[in-house]
């Protein structure tokens, strides 16, 4: 008899642990534009495929990357990018070598000029790509920041 | 609990209007450990700011764990007039929101 109950027990709280990992799991169903995979993706290629929808892009002079040529703390690097191309209608980052390259992506609407700022971390010194998505194609430019303090770890 | 809020600033130069926002959040990595216990200090960041005009979305942004702690965001749009309102807000990995709203000056 007491083994039963003590079963019972078991099932009880086990349905219980199942029925809270389900609430847990509701808000990130609210949340399936951010996309999972490209955060996940541990090659600048496969961020880019999960965040833009391709990985072949061309170089592109029309795209501006602001940012210093050596970052003495990499905890906080500020990045502009900016393009002269029209019709962008997303903008994403990566950072080479980072353990999770893709730093961010942006959607813009119709009426968004082609320009983003913010502040990345940075772990070492590494390329900063700027993808720039323009009618289906997608357009690159790079630049090397030097860290002397990486900003990931502690 | 750090404080959810979110500073904007928008302003008109022509026709263009250049909003910047600063939210305070702290952006864990997930990567980090705790020195005294050796332990990692979950990951706790910001996945997506949204920015309406009218209600219309002009930037969403997918962030992930590289953003720096207090995140700073600027962007810029066309098509508003002085005295509009815009609208940001973001959300984060563990559910959390926060949002405000600033008049373009």
């Amino acid at each position: 008899m007491k083994r039963r109950s003590f079963l019972k027990g078991t099932v009880a709280s086990s349905m219980l642990g199942a029925a809270a990992s389900a609430g847990l799991l509701t808000p990130q169903s609210v949340l399936a534009a951010w996309p999972k995979a490209a955060f996940e993706a541990k090659t600048v290629d496969g961020g880019m495929e999960a965040a833009l929808g391709s990985s072949s892009v061309s170089e592109s002079g029309d795209i501006k990357i602001k940012a210093p040529d050596i970052a003495e703390n990499g905890a906080v690097v500020p990045i502009t990018i900016s393009t002269s191309i029209p019709d962008v209608d997303a903008i994403a980052v990566f950072i080479e070598k980072n353990p999770v390259p893709i730093a961010c992506s942006y959607d813009l609407g119709a009426t968004t000029k082609g320009f983003v700022s913010c502040r990345v971390k940075m772990g070492k010194t590494s390329d900063l790509i700027a993808v720039v998505r323009s009618g289906g194609k997608l357009y690159s430019a790079k630049k090397m920041v030097k860290v002397t303090i990486g900003g990931c770890g502690g | 609990m750090a404080k959810k809020k979110i500073r904007i600033r928008a302003k008109m130069k022509g026709d263009v209007t250049e909003v910047k926002a600063l939210m305070s959040h702290p952006m864990e990595t997930g990567l980090r450990k705790n020195k005294k216990t050796g332990e990692k200090i979950p990951a706790h960041f910001i996945q997506e700011v949204t920015c309406e005009h009218k209600g219309k979305q002009v930037i969403v942004a997918h962030w992930g764990v590289a953003i720096s702690k207090n995140p700073y965001l600027a962007f810029k749009f066309t098509g508003a007039a002085k005295g509009d309102t815009v609208k940001i807000s973001w959300n984060d990995n563990k559910g959390e929101s926060a949002s405000a709203e600033a008049k373009i000056g």
